[in-house]
């Protein structure tokens, strides 16, 4: 058992840039299994690493079987890719670009809806299994290490951070699933949440929130209805002066919903752990295990 | 990306929103021009990236320190190195020509200060002369993305005019709130439903239900993340016109709008500018003492979180995105260190789709080239990272290194003083 990716996993790659080829060279040193690859008028041939390349996502699909396509198409044909995809039927999506214009997103989001895909991202690293040695994403496997904790984050480098305190103090990992960081996404944080609340390999989760959106306060929402498991939460831009842009797209702060302590404090009253500095996500992480008799004192 | 009320106003227009007839111009003579053929009864309206024009000040220089603004800001009578506490706005009321050439006299070159501004204000440059309306009511109207939906929604109002947060805060009842299905789009028909709703004189349904729909058109058309009519007004001969409008175009839509043209350079700041053109992700200019790099915009604004904590102020924000180029980092570093409020600097890099190897080979180039006398504190993390580590020692340069984001953070704090 797992979150989304395991042992089942049958990996398309769709998009065989530089960065693509990079990215998947890493998962199958990694050990995840990749059946094709899809770049139209793709200049390396028919194969690539052993795994043939098709020029649609739908000669792909009928001649390979794949459940999960990753997608490094650049921003302005990432939305078309995605879209692809949905009409070949792949069930899970995850789209790794940076970028990608927001009205593309309404029309993707609006396609999701009548569909079977599930997408996660864009703007997100991806996901990752440890046990199952899945890697559906751009994380440095080496951090990583099989266990029983997951986690959600909004932003790419902050699971890493994360994984790192964990992995560090002893704690492996179930899953993590980066949700990304841009104001439309596919699955949201909440979604995650109940994934792994579902998960008999997870016993506790560590979510990461951002400023801006109300993506927190609805994880705050499902924490306080279903959740029965612990969550230690940090929300990153407590300190970020108001109305800055700060990168994300969805990092902006609008209104008292949007900000630091307006998460915190829902995520709290909800139940959740709050690891107030990023470099105590671990720390906190640890002790909640040991309260709830999950981890040997 | 913002751009300016003129130039939101003629993609409006385009679009088959009503606008009042107006002119944007640089000078005060093409001011009195510009109002003699409107008839001499005009606004002029100083352009800026921000909100709050009408009640905001203008002042002579910039006020220098934040101190200074609060102490203009609490007395009006006061003045200080040039800079008057006096209020006077930035949009003023002219009833002839040679009035509109004198108003605009007064404004253009000043320093606009308003509370979106931040104390140094902005420098008015360009004016926008408009003809006045006869106003018999005022409404509001936006359409922006609802990121939780994942659709856009028009949000409109009675209570036009005025700060539209402040409006949901007092009367959230006159506020209506409309998601919009991206596949039917938003007909003028619906338009017209919402007017009857907001309860508007029946001989501008038709009217206003055309501007709703044209407002839906502008900020498709225009990859927009907001666009706002504050106030729309009905005039006393029943025509409705787009007094006021903001729009915001989304930077990822760039590739596809005509950016180079609407953008405004000297409304951004330039260390900004330069980090943009240098091809780094995210800078912002902050203002305390210590300089950061950082890769991820989450994790740059964790690292921020944990200076914080440990005592210390960021001197910036700076996401560098995704580094595979040694460039980049050089160009990164040498930006930081052009901030003369920096007393040491951070380097934060865990490393996914970024490789830890070619910062470290960035760093220690910046520091010879640049002659960087800083403390550095580094932590390396992730892809690579055994290779950048070997860079950073054989390098014989002084950084002062760091296991984890902890350490690093308090560090950086202790050799920034």
């Amino acid at each position: 058992m797992s979150v989304l990716i395991g042992r089942s996993t049958r990996l398309m790659v769709q998009g065989l840039g530089t960065e693509g080829q990079n990215q998947i060279r890493r998962s199958l040193a990694y050990g995840t299994t990749v059946v094709a690859g899809v770049h139209p008028s793709f200049r390396g041939g028919a194969e690539f690493e052993g795994f043939p390349v098709f020029d649609t996502a739908e000669e792909a699909v009928a001649a390979t079987e794949p459940n999960v396509c990753i997608i490094f198409v650049p921003a302005p044909g990432a939305a078309d890719a995605i879209l692809e995809n949905v009409a070949a039927g792949v069930r899970l999506i995850v789209c790794i670009t940076e970028g990608v214009p927001v009205h593309d997103m309404v029309r993707v989001r609006a396609a999701l809806a009548r569909s079977k895909s599930r997408l996660i991202g864009p703007n997100c690293p991806g996901l990752i299994t440890p046990a199952a040695k899945c890697r559906v994403g751009i994380m440095p496997s080496a951090v990583f290490k099989p266990g029983r904790v997951g986690v959600v984050s909004r932003s790419g480098t902050l699971v890493y951070e994360a994984v790192d305190q964990l992995t560090r103090l002893g704690i492996g990992q179930s899953s993590c699933v980066g949700v990304g960081g841009d104001p439309i996404i596919g699955a949201s944080q909440a979604e995650a949440l109940e994934m792994f609340n579902r998960d008999r390999a997870t016993d506790a989760v560590v979510l990461i929130g951002e400023i801006g959106g109300t993506a927190e306060q609805a994880s705050a929402d499902y924490i306080e209805r279903h959740m029965t498991k612990p969550v230690v939460a940090f929300v990153a831009g407590a300190t970020a002066p108001p109305g800055r842009r700060m990168g994300h797209a969805g990092a902006i702060i609008e209104g008292h919903s949007g900000t630091a302590a307006a998460k915190l404090e829902a995520l709290s009253a909800a139940g959740a752990t709050i690891s107030r500095s990023p470099a105590d996500i671990g720390l906190t992480m640890q002790r909640a295990l040991r309260e709830h008799g999950l981890l040997k004192a | 990306m913002k751009i300016h009320e003129y130039q939101a106003k003629s993609i409006l227009a385009a679009h088959g929103v009503p606008v009042p007839r107006g002119v944007a111009v640089t000078t005060a003579e093409e001011a009195g021009e510009a109002a003699a053929g409107l008839g001499g009864k005009v606004v002029v309206k100083a352009q800026i990236h921000a909100g709050g024009r009408g009640k905001g000040r203008l002042v002579a220089a910039q006020a220098r320190t934040a101190a200074m603004y609060r102490r203009l800001e609490a007395d009006p009578a006061a003045t200080e190195g040039g800079v008057t506490g006096r209020r006077v706005g930035g949009v003023r009321l002219a009833g002839s020509a040679a009035r509109a050439q004198a108003e605009a006299a007064k404004i253009l070159g000043k320093f606009l200060v308003t509370h979106q501004t931040g104390p140094e204000g902005k420098q008015v440059q360009r004016l926008l002369i408009e003809e006045q309306s006869a106003i018999a009511g005022e409404y509001y109207a936006a359409v922006l993305i609802d990121g939780a939906l994942g659709t856009p929604v028009m949000i409109v109002s009675t209570e036009g005019g005025q700060a539209i947060e402040e409006v949901a805060e007092r009367t959230p009842e006159a506020i209506v709130r409309v998601p919009i299905d991206p596949e039917a789009g938003f007909p003028a028909y619906r338009g017209r439903q919402l007017a009857k709703q907001l309860g508007m004189p029946q001989p501008v349904v038709m009217r206003a239900g055309a501007l709703f729909a044209g407002l839906y058109r502008a900020f498709l058309a225009a990859d927009a993340s907001l666009a706002e009519i504050n106030p729309f007004v009905v005039t006393a001969d029943n025509r409705v016109l787009a007094v006021d409008a903001k729009l915001s175009i989304d930077d990822n839509a760039a590739f596809r709008q005509p950016v180079a043209s609407l953008r405004d350079k000297s409304e951004e700041n330039a260390m900004e500018i330069m980090a943009e053109e240098a091809g780094i992700g995210s800078y912002v200019k902050l203002d305390g003492n210590i300089g950061c790099m950082v890769n991820g915009a989450g994790l740059a604004m964790a690292t921020m979180d944990t200076i914080m904590l440990a005592g210390g102020e960021p001197a910036n924000f700076l996401d560098i995105g995704t580094v595979n180029r040694v460039q980049l980092v050089e160009d990164a570093l040498h930006i930081i260190n052009l901030d003369p409020g920096v007393r040491a600097i951070l380097i934060n890099i865990f490393g996914g789709m970024a490789r830890v190897d070619v910062v470290a080979e960035g760093l220690v180039a910046a520091v010879n080239k640049y002659g960087i006398t800083h403390p550095i504190v580094v932590r390396l993390n992730g892809s690579n990272v055994e290779e950048g580590r070997r860079i950073i020692e054989a390098s014989g340069l002084e950084f002062l290194l760091a296991d984890d984001l902890g350490t690093a953070a308090r560090l950086a704090v202790e050799a920034a003083g």
